[in-house]
């Protein structure tokens, strides 16, 4: 509940935990051996992950 | 006695003096800073924006009087649906993710033993950490010698232990081998590494904590899971990312080794991308390839720096 909380005040720590997961969830798209599609739209999720990742280290805390 | 600054103001010439006193705080600051700031640009910042608009273009370095043509996301769309270059992507998840499990469980455990106090501790602590101040071209070609079917060492130890002869298999050929080889080396040069993160994070843990431990009857399983692990974990998780990003980048150490071979069973990213660049010529492709790779190290080194931050803040 308090994640979710954080996001809707735009707090820092729970959008960079949410960032955080996108860019750890794109790698493994990138490199897992059994399904295309998920190698082909990784590199989008990764690049969304960590362009998020560097306004939301902006954020208040 | 003159005071020195006294001294040295007196042997700045008037004219300077003059201009200098002119000067803010903050303009001299900025004096100082912009030789760095110039080269930062000129040396990561231009290249970079370089690549990102050559990766939507056919260039090719080899043919500088050439059109070049606007591509837009072709290359991109072509490297992301590509299964060679898929299959390139897991052959390095298989070096990444072996990588990292050895040298964590192995730096841990030499870091968790090494961490009592016995006789020679020290001497110990520096022959571990020897392999990783060699360098990665050193260490490439003497583990060719090593891993050589004939007179390679590697092959006879694997004889001497399970009883298959040394001259019916290659470490470094056929057989499925290979990508097990570069494992090995990998993490015997950077297992220390590992080590000595985990043994910094033992070392940072206070001893009165055990001591409480002791006085409410915890045992020593127990103070290993609920002290131990807990507070060497965000240090183990650093090295676990530097590594990852490392080794994400390998290249040196796996091209002498194996140069991606054989076939293409321990191509990396890395080597391939360096193929497309400097063998094939490629430039616009090859650069979108570097950006898709360096688009997924930059993510991975922020999650890197924050860790880092946490680290700091204990």
């Amino acid at each position: 509940m308090s994640f979710l909380d954080g996001l809707l005040r735009l707090r820092r720590g729970p959008w960079e935990m949410l960032a955080t997961i996108l860019i750890a969830l794109g790698v493994v798209m990138l490199m897992q051996p059994f399904l295309l599609w998920a190698y082909t739209w990784s590199f989008l999720v990764t690049l969304i992950g960590t362009v998020m990742f560097i306004i939301v280290s902006h954020f208040p805390e | 006695m003159a005071n020195p600054i006294d001294i040295a103001a007196q042997a700045t010439p008037p004219t300077i003096a003059r201009k200098v006193r002119g000067l803010s705080d903050r303009a001299i600051a900025w004096i100082f800073v912009a030789p760095t700031i110039f080269l930062l640009l000129a040396i990561n910042i231009f290249p970079l924006i370089w690549t990102i608009r050559l990766s939507f273009t056919n260039y090719a370095a080899n043919k500088p009087n050439a059109e070049v043509k606007w591509v837009g996301l072709r290359n991109y769309e072509r490297i992301l649906t590509d299964e060679d270059i898929w299959s390139h992507m897991t052959t390095t998840a298989h070096f990444l993710i072996w990588t990292i499990f050895f040298q964590v469980l192995i730096g841990f455990t030499l870091a968790w033993l090494i961490n009592r106090k016995f006789k020679g501790n020290d001497l110990l602590t520096t022959l571990i950490v020897l392999p990783m101040m060699l360098s990665p071209a050193v260490v490439g070609n003497f583990w060719t010698f090593l891993y050589q079917p004939q007179i390679g060492v590697v092959n006879y130890v694997v004889e001497f232990f399970t009883g298959i002869p040394a001259a019916s298999f290659s470490m470094l050929g056929p057989g499925g081998l290979a990508p097990w080889s570069i494992v090995i080396v990998d993490t015997w040069m950077w297992t220390p590494f590992v080590m000595l993160i985990c043994l910094a994070g033992l070392r940072s843990i206070p001893d009165y904590i055990y001591e409480a431990a002791e006085v409410d009857r915890a045992s020593k399983w127990r103070q290993f899971w609920t002290i131990t692990v807990p507070m060497v974990l965000p240090f183990l998780m650093l090295a676990v990312l530097f590594r990852g990003i490392e080794n994400f980048k390998m290249f040196d150490m796996v091209n002498l080794l194996t140069g991606g071979g054989p076939g293409s069973e321990t191509l990396l990213t890395s080597i391939d991308l360096k193929r497309e660049a400097f063998e094939k010529w490629r430039t616009g492709y090859s650069s979108a390839y570097a950006i898709i790779l360096f688009v997924t190290v930059f993510g991975l080194a922020s999650i890197y720096v924050k860790a880092l931050n946490k680290v700091k803040e204990r």
